[in-house]
């Protein structure tokens, strides 16, 4: 550990970290703009000046910039040296020359690094008498605002937008103080990250555009921990609700996991929070006109006790999205055995997954594992439209064995340009294999595509190559096995290999396969990394609590043996064939549904029970990796509406249960206690826990309008709401200091209203959170013991005579239903298609972009045709989200007709 | 004995003394230019409201009296959508009025806000908006601040240059 001086006190930093890195993490205040602890280095700012001296007796000194010198042993320095004072204050004075008079008008505002960094100066009066530059601004698309006059020339969006996310068309224009930040003309930023620009910017160039909408100052917004609802990957956000609405998605650090940014769908899709059709009272359907009318909650919970008699035959339907409180509430009151939560197919792959997890030796990485991992095989995903941060992540893992190169040129890694400069365009190991051309393709290596069969026969071909034990492929074919041989010297010889695949080509084999890969790799000795993506943010929870399937669901109303069903913020029509649904729910005769938004499903109910969204009630994610996490309320919601688990215990405590919860905290004992493996008591502190006596504020200290924002109401304030369910409350009062990685409300300390004042929570800058990152982790690898590898490799693919292969096709915005519900996401959503490779569209006669009519499984529909020559023979995809054809378990045999 | 003898004789001699007590309301009392009463928010010399709904009012009041909602014209101008004072609470400190980067939050010589019921102490922006600019006639935000509003493009505020040519290649 080197030991470096500064300003004569000798401090121990990390081994090859640059002074910048070592100063904020030990605590010092320097400013900087051009500086990311995700993305290092460039020294474009000048901002971060120190005086550093050869030696004890070097009393002169020179000014360098902190960020672009090592922390090496020895190194003497000073922060407050006048001299060097002064030289920071005119290089903020300079970048504040054209910076315009906007801060009242600046979304910015109150969180802004040049704000922060200004006053940490002490710069405060403009001396200059010349005129300010002015910049012509550019319409970004629905998620991004641009307002040129404030930039500072950081550069920081570009090295994020181009180097880190790999966007190509944003750029940096024009010379001298002209320099212009944007696209090469008006329109919408392409790249599935735009939106960290927002946090990114240091100032207020690129600023939130749906936050605009409803704009609130950072320090007006009610905050609490939550998990991102929008894919599995189970990302860790920061909403923030102000007069009763839900207004921005802000990035909360978890080093494990999504680190310091966001995907736009996560980052935009909050809106249906707000969405003006919310069930927000319970609804009854009147006997007489069978139509759905509004309750009350008296009336309801009479409708749930005269349905919900002893002996009475309840079945329960699951929902992947749902926390794992209200699954569990709903397993409790309708009993294990008549639970249901996936289809079948799901339900198997699930399973699958689980078992690989759980008793195969290799782990699931974290997002930071993967990024960190220097060769990688996906198997089957589109993993820029599944989970898109893994793509960002992926990104980086790409560069992780060329900078091993670089590194031994002696180039420090926290030099961004010159490691880029020394990697050029060379790219590590990814090998992606998937149904169809993916924007990651770019960054492999090699890519293959193939039906699900022969994708999973790669895999089996891959994990046979790697350990001869491993089932092998019949007649693989020379350009598969000569691929699989290039895959598994690649793996082979890499130090971090990770083998990706998921549940959305909804092929069991290929989970099989993939598993198979990761194992074999850990037989020849790798620390392999098995990563599963699913769709769904609690589809391993669910999962881990077992369930039987829709189909069986079905069939016990076929047979009689039930008549009422309680379905659990779940659109069965999402997630099984309608005509199923049909005969199900029509058969039914209580069907009590319990959602936030009114669906399909919904309008067949006989009780609609207002449930919270993922801002208004507490609960527990588990996400890909098998991580708990839980998520806070935000916001007390109106009316009628209570959490999904309350719900279900009134309807407990109707139906005499002999079980009843009062909190958050007992439904959590029980889960502990009836599912062992979903141990979650150390998730988070208890509800009792109390830091100094105190619980910790939602409110920052500063939260306005306090006794003016009801007053329109009553003039009389009313009480602030208690939170029995968690260690938080809904006030400005309580411990101001650092609470616990889990509850951390907010980022914030003094002087550091930014986002970058998350610098001060981690146990060093960049790192992990003070107390570790949070989440717990449910799921380790067997150790020891024999592998038994999965059988079954499947016969290769046949491109049918008469008909095609229908697979997904998945999309970032349009396939997660929720997330349509922003304005900005549905603007994005490309209408339903399906897509065939052209050899197929001539033999169909399908020419250009014309429509084509699609049968799959009782079903038809039109849809406009595109062609995309990625797709193998036989196969056509179809799009992944609201279309007629919605429902159909995919892939499945369809027909494709031209139509006139 | 003597003590008391000297009161009632100081007593005694204020009454030929000159009344302090004002017949108010008949007689108004000198209330000074500076003083600190009824809020109002004002117009810039345009004519339009001054308020750009900033929240820096609200977050500088020590009794969080003050709150409103930003809303943006389909031209950039931003102005409060509600902008409510609750006068129950108010201690007219003036914080606001120190905080407004714009002028707009004023406070007047006004202090006759007497009711008998306190919820008619609570005032919207209907009851907080004049019609002229207060006790600064000339300042006028949105011609200093770099946003480009209706009838204001960039390059048109005060020390401000043209807009930049991107596509030039002049040094």
């Amino acid at each position: 550990m080197p030991t470096i001086y500064i300003d004569n006190k000798p401090y121990e930093v990390k081994d090859g970290q640059n002074l910048l890195h070592a100063c904020l993490s030990l605590g010092f205040d320097i400013p900087y703009f051009c500086w990311h602890p995700a993305m290092n280095s460039v020294g474009a700012c000048r901002q971060c000046a120190v005086k550093q001296f050869r030696d004890e007796k070097d009393t002169k000194g020179k000014i360098v910039m902190s960020c672009m010198t090592p922390a090496a042993d020895g190194t003497r320095i000073s922060i407050d040296d006048p001299e060097v004072k002064e030289f920071r204050a005119c290089v903020i004075e300079w970048l504040m020359l054209n910076h315009p008079h906007d801060c009242p008008v600046c979304d910015e505002g109150g969180e802004c690094h040049l704000q922060d960094m200004t006053v940490m100066t002490g710069h405060d009066y403009r001396r200059t008498r010349f005129r300010k530059r002015t910049h012509r601004n550019q319409d970004l698309g629905p998620f991004v605002n641009h307002e040129m006059n404030r930039c500072i020339q950081c550069y920081r969006c570009v090295r994020f937008y181009r180097d880190h996310a790999g966007g190509r068309d944003f750029d940096v224009f024009a010379s001298h103080h002209h320099v212009y930040f944007g696209r090469q003309k008006d329109g919408t930023l392409e790249n599935e990250f735009s939106g960290n620009l927002v946090e990114i910017c240091p100032t207020g160039v690129f600023t939130d555009k749906s936050l605009k909408r409803h704009y609130t100052r950072k320090w007006d917004l009610q905050t609490a921990p939550s998990v991102c609802m929008h894919c599995g990957l189970g990302c860790n956000t920061i909403p923030g609700e102000r007069y009763g609405t839900l207004r921005r998605i802000l990035n909360r650090f978890n080093g494990e996991v999504n680190g310091y940014f966001l995907c736009d769908r996560g980052r935009y899709g909050y809106e249906f929070v707000n969405s003006s059709r919310r069930t927000r009272q319970p609804f009854i359907r009147n006997k007489e006109s069978g139509k759905l009318v509004p309750a009350s909650r008296e009336e309801s919970l009479e409708y749930l006790s005269s349905v919900l008699y002893f002996g009475a035959k309840v079945i329960g339907i699951g929902s992947p999205r749902a926390s794992i409180e209200a699954n569990f509430a709903l397993r409790t009151l309708v009993g294990p055995e008549r639970f249901f939560s996936f289809g079948e197919r799901n339900l198997k792959m699930i399973s699958s997954i689980i078992d690989a997890l759980k008793n195969g030796p290799a782990r699931s990485p974290s997002l930071r594992e993967i990024a960190d991992s220097d060769a990688v095989f996906v198997l089957g995903e589109d993993v820029t439209n599944t989970a898109p941060l893994l793509a960002l992540a992926l990104r980086q893992s790409v560069r992780q064995r060329p900078m091993e190169r670089v590194e031994k040129f002696g180039i420090p890694l926290w030099n961004d340009s010159a490691v880029r400069e020394g990697i050029q365009d060379e790219k590590g190991p990814l090998f992606i294999a998937g149904t169809h051309a993916t924007k990651l393709d770019e960054l492999a290596t090699e890519t293959y595509h193939g039906a699900p069969d022969d994708l999973a026969r790669l895999g089996f071909a891959v994990a046979h190559e790697l350990d001869p034990e491993a089932p092998a492929v019949t007649n693989p074919g020379e350009d598969v096995s000569s691929l699989a041989r290039r895959i598994a010297n690649a793996l082979r010889n890499s130090r971090r290999p990770v083998v990706i695949s998921g549940m959305s080509s909804g092929s069991e084999e290929l989970v099989h396969a993939a598993a198979n890969a990761a194992w074999a790799l850990c037989r020849t000795g790798k620390d392999a990394g098995l990563c599963f993506i699913q769709n769904e943010c609690n589809a391993l929870g669910l999962g881990l609590m077992g369930g039987r399937s829709l189909d069986e669901a079905f069939s016990l109303m076929e047979k009689g043996e039930t008549d009422t069903a309680i379905v659990l913020e779940n659109d069965l029509y999402g997630n099984s064939e309608s005509f199923l649904v049909d005969k199900f729910l029509d058969k039914c005769r209580h069907v009590i549904v319990i959602d936030h938004l009114p669906s399909k499903t919904t309008e067949k109910a006989g009780l609609i029970l207002p449930a919270c969204t993922f801002a208004e009630s507490n609960g527990v994610f588990v996400n890909n990796e098998g991580r708990a996490q839980r998520f806070f309320r935000v916001f007390v919601p109106s009316d009628e509406i209570q959490d999904s688990w309350r719900w279900l215990g009134d309807a407990m405590k109707v139906s005499r249960h002999p079980v009843s919860w009062e909190t958050d905290d007992d439904i959590i004992a029980s889960v502990s206690r009836e599912v062992p493996i979903l141990n979650l008591k150390d998730v988070s502190p208890p509800a009792a826990f109390r830091v100094a006596g105190q619980k910790i504020p939602r409110q920052p200290h500063r939260y306005s309008g306090r006794t003016a924002m009801h007053a329109d109401i009553s003039v009389h304030e009313p009480k602030p709401p208690e939170d029995p369910d968690s260690a938080l409350s809904f006030s400005m009062e309580g411990y101001e200091g650092m609470p616990p990685s889990p509850l951390l409300t907010r980022f914030w300390s003094p002087g550091w209203n930014s986002v970058q004042s998350v610098n001060k929570f981690q146990s060093e800058v960049g790192g992990p959170l003070r107390g570790g990152d949070p989440g717990k982790r449910l799921i380790e690898p067997a150790k020891g013991g024999a592998v038994s590898y999965f059988q079954g490799v499947p016969a290769s693919f046949e491109p049918g005579s008469e008909r095609l292969f229908i697979v997904p096709l998945y999309h970032i915005f349009g396939s997660d239903e929720l997330s349509l519900l922003s304005p900005g996401i549905a603007e994005r959503t490309p209408a339903p298609y399906i897509a065939l490779s052209r050899k197929d569209a001539d033999s169909l006669g399908i020419a250009g972009e014309s429509g084509a009519e699609v049968a799959a499984s009782g079903q038809s529909c039109r849809l406009p045709v595109k062609v995309d020559d990625s797709l193998p023979h036989g196969v056509v995809g179809l799009f992944a989200g609201s279309s007629p054809l919605r429902g159909i378990a995919l892939p499945l045999w369809g027909r494709v007709r031209k139509t006139e | 004995m003597f003590s008391l003898i000297r009161t009632m004789w100081t007593i005694l001699l204020h009454m030929f003394r000159k009344r302090e007590t004002v017949l108010y309301p008949e007689e108004k009392p000198y209330i000074p230019p500076r003083w600190r009463g009824r809020i109002i928010l004002s117009r810039d010399p345009d004519g339009e409201e001054r308020c750009v709904a900033c929240y820096l009012c609200a977050v500088a009041c020590p009794v969080d009296c003050i709150s409103l909602q930003a809303a943006e014209d389909g031209h950039g101008r931003r102005y409060p959508e509600f902008f409510r004072i609750n006068f129950s609470r108010c201690i007219f400190c003036g914080f606001c009025e120190e905080a407004c980067p714009t002028y707009a939050i004023q406070l007047t010589n006004d202090f006759e806000m007497g009711e008998y019921v306190r919820q008619n102490l609570v005032y919207e922006k209907e009851d907080l908006l004049i019609s002229g600019p207060g006790k600064h006639p000339e300042y006028n935000f949105y011609r200093m601040a770099g946003l480009s509003i209706k009838g204001k493009d960039k390059g048109e505020a005060v020390n401000e240059e043209q807009p930049v040519d991107v596509r030039d290649l002049m040094p």
